[in-house]
């Protein structure tokens, strides 16, 4: 088990260097000189005060030494927690900025993945025994998850927010107030959160029942519910056991979810004009914002190693094959 | 003791019924092991099947089944329930894939027994005595199916089966994914469960008749959907009388025989389609015997005391 364990850990370290490394990279192969940027916005006239302005960013971003040095610079600043300065935002670190963003974009992502999955699951198992439902409601969903979600979010944003006027759309919350802890500011907060977790949930919940009717009926046919049935167990057992088996799956299902969760709404954040680390993906974009940029996908890296390896011992907790494997080289 | 009348059990299908399993009556008595041989799709497993769970597809369209002088409900699901495990137990054709791959077996084993309303500790005991009659250590309850043998498994597989000392044991091609010495290990375990009187009387539903020459005391032969013949094991291995079972028994290699130069007969032909069954005797039309009176159906009727045979020449 420790053994299992300490190799998978030196995978995901080893992944890391290697994510932070192209992330690294990634922006200095970009077309557009960030120094240059951050002058020309300036506006200035003489051209001393250029070559002086130019000097000073150049040095300010660290562009003055060696490039190998530049690398051994970032990861530096990376362990100290010092992601540079936004330009964007110029001149707020990189770091606040995000740690500002990530609230919203957790608490969306957050409730909106674990609850359709929770409920999805339930449904879907619910549905694989019930003709009626599988007939009726689970065709809805057929259509839901196969329309194009932005167009879905669109749809949502313009009928219940423009035209039955239920919610308000755009921004995580409206700009006249300040946050803080007010029963003004919560409610708020929640009504402009509404739109796109309902977007998010009502997507991924029908992927989470039809994949789970579809494993239910599988297992409910398979060898060993046979066996109960031949044995007279009441069904409550049979389905307790296929229910739990056609999880593992779903599990595996929920990682990759987990997974892509930092960066995975940035079309949700667009439509709905909610400013969590979507949003600020495309502000970085479009003010060529390299600094931001990196930090949000090396965000976005952390956050996919971490859950991918919550998951791996998650499976080795519920799944007895995932640990009979181990004994040998797994 | 095991008596079944006419039983009629058909598929349904988009083209109409088949008729798998088509008038079929014989009785089974205490202490008895009975092999019930015949090639596939002869309707041996679907005369298994119904006498413990039709399966989605199959329909009880006529005759009965009592056991122990209670009538088998046997198109009834829900009231069937009562009798399996208790009265009728199987060892299914897919014993190896038969337990739950996600739970211990103790557990599982501790979960089926109390669903039907039985306190674990009292059976606790013959758990562990019965593991060991099988050759099994106590320790396997603590592992998962995944970490046993085939052979393993299907032991385990025979002890849950037989863990409430069913009257009526089928098991269904208990031996056909195993290797020869494991063969004949589950085939003398499944005779020692009938000798220490765990189950009172069995069902071997193989297509090996050597296996059977083994263990049983009487064999059965079906034919597309038919009984062809019942007798004591060695009057079917030495005086059969049923043409079908004649070439079976003619078909197989005998120890002893040296065979160079010259190649074991089958069969020739195949059995006939049974959707739906054609009229007359089923064997008609590979039979050597064959002649008018064969068109019409002949009865399965006692020939000598205990041997039964449905065939014009033999009567």
């Amino acid at each position: 088990m420790g053994r299992y364990f300490s190799r998978k850990l030196l995978i995901y370290a080893l992944t890391f260097v290697v994510a932070v490394t192209i992330n690294w990279l990634i922006p200095r192969f970009m077309p557009g000189d960030p120094v240059s940027a951050m002058v020309a916005r300036a506006g200035l006239q003489s051209p001393e005060g250029v070559a002086a302005m130019r000097e000073y960013y150049t040095g300010l971003f660290g562009f003055d030494v060696p490039v190998w040095q530049q690398y051994l610079n970032f990861w530096g600043g990376l362990l100290s927690g010092d992601l540079g300065v936004s330009l964007w935002a110029f001149p707020q670190p990189v770091t606040s900025i995000i740690m500002a963003a990530v609230p919203y974009t957790l608490g969306l992502l957050i409730p909106a993945i674990l609850l359709s999955w929770w409920a999805g699951n339930k449904f879907g198992a619910y549905a694989a025994r019930k003709k009626v439902l599988d007939n009726t409601v689970l065709p809805i969903w057929y259509v839901l998850t196969a329309t194009p979600y932005m167009w879905l979010a669109i749809l949502l944003a313009w009928a219940l927010g423009k035209v039955a006027g239920l919610f308000p759309v755009g921004r995580s919350f409206s700009a006249s107030l300040r946050p803080d802890w007010s029963w003004l500011f919560i409610s708020d907060l929640i009504s402009h959160w509404f739109l796109p977790f309902l977007s998010l949930f009502l997507v991924a919940f029908g992927g989470w029942a039809i994949g789970m009717r579809n494993l239910i009926i599988y297992e409910l046919e398979a060898d060993y519910s046979h066996y109960l049935g031949s044995l007279g167990a009441p069904s409550r057992l049979v389905r307790r056991y296929a229910f739990r088996n056609a999880l593992l799956p779903q599990v595996t299902g929920l990682a990759l979810q987990l997974g892509v969760i930092v960066g995975g709404a940035v079309v949700t954040e667009i439509v709905f004009d909610y400013r969590g680390l979507g949003y600020l993906v495309l502000e970085a974009i479009k003010a060529s914002d390299f600094f931001l940029l990196q930090g949000i996908f090396l965000f976005i890296v952390i956050g996919v190693l971490v859950a991918n390896f919550i998951i791996d011992i998650v499976y080795v907790l519920v799944d007895p094959r995932t640990r009979a494997g181990m004994g040998g080289g797994a | 003791m095991l008596k079944v009348e006419d039983l009629r059990v058909y598929y349904r299908s988009l083209r109409g019924d088949v008729q798998a399993l088509d008038g079929v009556s014989f009785s089974l008595a205490d202490k008895e092991i009975m092999g019930l041989v015949g090639e596939s799709g002869c309707g041996k497993s679907t005369l298994g099947k119904s006498l413990i769970r039709l399966d989605g597809r199959m329909r009880h369209v006529g005759g009965s089944a009592e056991l122990d002088g209670e009538t088998l409900p046997i198109a009834d699901d829900a009231r069937m329930n009562e009798f399996r495990f208790r009265k009728v137990s199987v060892i299914p054709q897919y014993a190896m894939s038969a337990l739950n791959p996600t739970r211990r077996i103790g557990r599982m084993v501790r979960e089926l027994v109390e669903s039907r309303g039985i306190r674990f500790p009292t059976v606790r005991a013959e758990l562990d005595r019965r593991l060991a009659l099988v050759g099994l250590d106590q320790d396997v309850l603590e592992r998962f199916p995944i970490e046993l043998s085939g052979g393993m498994k299907q032991r385990m597989v025979m002890v849950i089966s037989t863990l409430l000392n069913p009257s009526l044991l089928i098991a269904d091609e208990v031996t056909s994914a195993l290797d020869v010495s494991t063969q004949k290990a589950v085939a003398t375990a499944l005779a020692g469960f009938r000798d220490h009187d765990l189950v009172r009387s069995m069902i071997v539903i193989t297509h090996d008749v050597s296996l059977v020459y083994q263990i049983a005391d009487t064999i059965m032969v079906m034919y597309a959907g038919k009984l062809a013949e019942k007798a004591a094991t060695d009057v079917i291995v030495s005086r059969p009388k049923h043409p079908y079972t004649q070439l079976l028994i003619s078909a197989l290699p005998e120890v002893g025989v040296r065979y160079d130069g010259k190649r074991l007969v089958g069969i020739p032909g195949s059995p006939p389609s049974l959707r739906p069954a054609p009229t007359g005797c089923r064997f008609r039309d590979r039979c050597p015997l064959a002649f008018d009176k064969c068109a019409e159906q002949p009865p399965f009727v006692e020939v000598e005391p205990g041997h039964s045979v449905a065939c014009w020449k033999a009567s």
